[in-house]
């Protein structure tokens, strides 16, 4: 059984404008000791998902199913949350600076987090654990810099500071949040290192949510692609970047520059993301699809095994035949001026049925 | 356009000698200037007419006040800034709004840079205005040209900023600074705040217009992988200097200087087998704080291969091991082809060096918690 099971999740919110749709029937597998990258861009609803399953989500509609370690966090009460969120499932943000209270020491602060969850651990034992913490992640002179405040770190040492608090009780998940976005890339590379490593020492399973494609080929077991509040393929690591399904990794994957270098045109993917609200029926990609055919306008596509091999899954209706494909990628851009946005959309609404 | 027409050859579009910029630095209760902070210090470096120079670094490095000191948005503490073939670095205000319609900026914040309160029309107008080229009908033609030109829907000319994407915001920057038909544009990390599908877009808009116009630009960013893909030669500033320039191949074929490796092997590559079979440099510790920077070298105190004479001395950025004219170092001990940078140890005291001297996870790694409170 896998660590976290997350089965059809959705998210809706009210707004001004109608019900937003932020996730719409997620479901993966963590197993233990391993990597999940979701990767999206924003407002993919990446961060919207895993905030849910850790209760974080307060005005929403939610249903579906979370199971972690046995015990359904969805609908989940608070008090059960709070024995689970900090001390099973550890959290780290993108911005280490908002999410570390600038008024008390970071000592204090992973003590007072030490404590909350076990009032038997006396304050100087949670003190000589936080110190320790500090320099598990790397951070020089720990035993100094334990009575700093957040504001005398710098960024990456905030970061390093926020996984210390993360892993303070040992969690078996850590679900990291763009953990990396907000550093400088030496830095970046720094963060990363000791997430492996922590990983590798105690186990942890990870939820890396990154939009960086680079860090998903550097850390990551599995990966799910979302867009629009769904999964759009679900794979192994190297077949996601190699022979991946989906349109839409394609595309993503497509419009990063080349490793040569050259001063050639990249190929983005056209248009824009759809709004959440009132998303008509189809696959949501379809409108920037390159090979969308009537079929994607009618049904949405459900994740669904590719190319025979039970790990990869694409919610896609396309065939994996390369030449079927690139007949319709034709037929589309026939009807299709190769016009970024405005233009694209305008198509976009003789091209549906 | 008229540019490089009056133009010898070989004079390049903008130097900058010697630059250097600092900024006050007011601490203690009665805010007194206590320090000096050398945002820039001693820069010298040219930009050729119709080439793309990629400026990169870390965040403080200096990159962007580099580019407003070129821009003349802030005023130099010495040193000279040559905009085709001028001085013009004690021009004043009068005399610069004339060169400012030649050197433009397109910024990093698509959502900051754009007034939300004014319309698209009227924010890609201003230029118009403000020089006094085009008013009335003829105004609204030309904005109408040039949001056509952008990529951007003409009839979207009373729209407001909040009613753009992120995408297209940087578009209307883009138009905005393309409506006087500068020489010079200088883009301040143009497409980080995009997503990749749309950076792919704007990245295409950028040099579909250098083509189109025949362009300049200086394109200063942190992420090197775009860098490589737009400039054809790139600088890498560390702390206030450049420490390494070269034509965009060479900088990755022939590296020399240990932080541009560094720099390099810390981008995450989206190749699974490269990302597993590639050198890895992990750089110990932070950036050093520019208000007092480390002596000799100042990557010294981070580098791998770190001497003796690194600590002492300065390094001059000269061309090394028998690279062009055109491909400067500011390294000691440069790196030859193929040399292999993680195997390299530094021989300087432990007190030269960030983080206690020790590589944060060599240190970690010797004393696990275990025990006591798991």
């Amino acid at each position: 059984m896998a660590l976290l099971e997350v089965r059809d999740l959705r998210v809706a919110f009210n707004t001004p404008d109608g019900v937003l749709e932020a996730v719409r029937g997620l479901s993966f597998d963590v197993d233990r000791g391993s990597t999940l990258a979701i990767v999206g861009e924003s407002g993919s609803g990446k961060s919207v998902a895993t905030q849910t399953i850790t209760g974080l989500t307060s005005g929403a509609r939610v249903s579906g199913s979370a199971r972690f370690d046995g015990t359904e966090l969805i609908g989940a009460s608070s008090e059960v949350l709070r024995t689970i969120r900090g001390a099973r499932i550890g959290m780290i943000f993108q911005d280490p600076l908002s999410s570390l209270h600038p008024y008390y020491t970071v000592g204090w602060q992973i003590v007072e987090m030490i404590r909350a969850h076990d009032r038997s651990v006396s304050t100087s034992a949670a003190r000589r654990r936080a110190a320790d913490l500090l320099g598990v992640v790397g951070i020089p002179h720990a035993r100094t810099r334990i009575d700093d405040y957040p504001h005398q770190f710098s960024g990456g040492m905030r970061q390093r500071v926020m996984i210390a608090m993360a892993m303070a009780l040992d969690p078996v998940l850590l679900i990291a949040d763009e953990p990396t976005t907000a550093l400088d890339v030496t830095v970046q590379a720094q963060v990363l290192a000791v997430m492996r490593r922590l990983q590798e020492d105690f186990g942890t399973a990870i939820i890396l949510i990154t939009h960086d494609l680079g860090v998903v080929a550097e850390m990551s077991d599995e990966v799910v692609v979302m867009y629009a509040g769904s999964a759009m393929e679900r794979a192994p690591r190297r077949t996601l970047f190699y022979a991946n399904h989906h349109p839409y990794s394609e595309g993503l994957l497509g419009s990063l520059p080349a490793k040569g270098g050259t001063r050639d045109r990249l190929t983005p993917i056209l248009g824009v993301p759809p709004s959440l609200i009132g998303l008509p029926a189809g696959c949501p990609f379809a409108p920037r699809c390159p090979y969308a055919f009537d079929r994607c306008w009618r049904e949405t596509p459900p994740l669904r095994m590719v190319f025979d091999d039970p790990d990869h899954a694409s919610a896609c209706w396309l065939t994996p035949v390369l030449s079927e494909r690139e007949a319709l990628r034709a037929a589309r851009v026939d009807r299709e001026p190769d016009q970024p946005q405005e233009s694209a959309s305008a198509t976009r609404v003789e091209v549906r049925p | 356009m008229t540019e490089s027409m009056t133009q010898p050859k070989n004079e390049p579009l903008l130097r900058v000698e010697g630059l250097t910029k600092s900024f006050p630095v007011s601490s203690g209760s009665w805010r007194r200037n206590t320090a000096q902070v050398h945002a820039v210090d001693d820069v010298t470096l040219e930009i050729q007419t119709g080439e793309t120079l990629g400026l990169v670094g870390e965040t403080g490095c200096g990159k962007s006040t580099l580019a407003r000191c070129m821009a003349r948005l802030y005023d130099v503490t010495s040193g000279t800034v040559w905009f085709d073939g001028r001085d013009i670095t004690h021009l004043d205000r009068r005399e610069m709004r004339v060169v400012r319609r030649d050197v433009q900026m397109i910024f990093q914040d698509p959502y900051g840079s754009l007034n939300p309160r004014r319309r698209v029309g009227a924010i890609i107008g201003d230029p118009f205005v403000i020089h006094g080229t085009a008013t009335g009908r003829e105004l609204k033609t030309k904005v109408q040209d040039l949001m056509a030109t952008v990529g951007l829907n003409p009839e979207h000319y009373n729209r407001f900023p909040a009613e753009f994407s992120g995408g297209q915001r940087q578009r209307i920057g883009v138009a905005r600074a393309l409506a006087l038909r500068p020489k010079l544009v200088i883009c301040d990390e143009p497409v980080s705040a995009l997503d990749v599908s749309i950076q792919a877009q704007i990245i295409n808009l950028l040099i579909d217009l250098q083509d189109e116009f025949s362009l300049t630009y200086l394109f200063i960013t942190h992420d090197l992988s775009v860098v490589r893909h737009v400039s054809d030669r790139i600088a890498v500033m560390y702390l206030a200097k450049v420490v390494e320039a070269a034509p965009t191949p060479e900088l990755f074929s022939t590296t020399r200087h240990p932080y541009t490796r560094a720099l390099l092997s810390a981008l995450p590559v989206p190749d699974p087998d490269l990302a597993d079979s590639r050198e890895q440099i992990v750089l110990s510790g932070d950036l050093p704080t520019p208000t007092d920077p480390p002596s000799g070298c100042r990557f010294h105190t981070r580098c791998p291969k770190a001497r003796h004479d690194c600590v002492a001395t300065e390094p001059a950025l000269l061309p090394v091991l028998g690279d062009a004219v055109g491909h400067p170092t500011a390294c000691h001990h440069p790196l030859t082809v193929g040399e292999d940078l993680s195997l390299a140890r530094p021989d300087i005291d432990a007190t030269e060096r960030v983080g206690d001297g020790a590589f944060p996870l060599e240190a970690a790694a010797t004393k696990e918690p275990g025990g006591e409170s798991r």
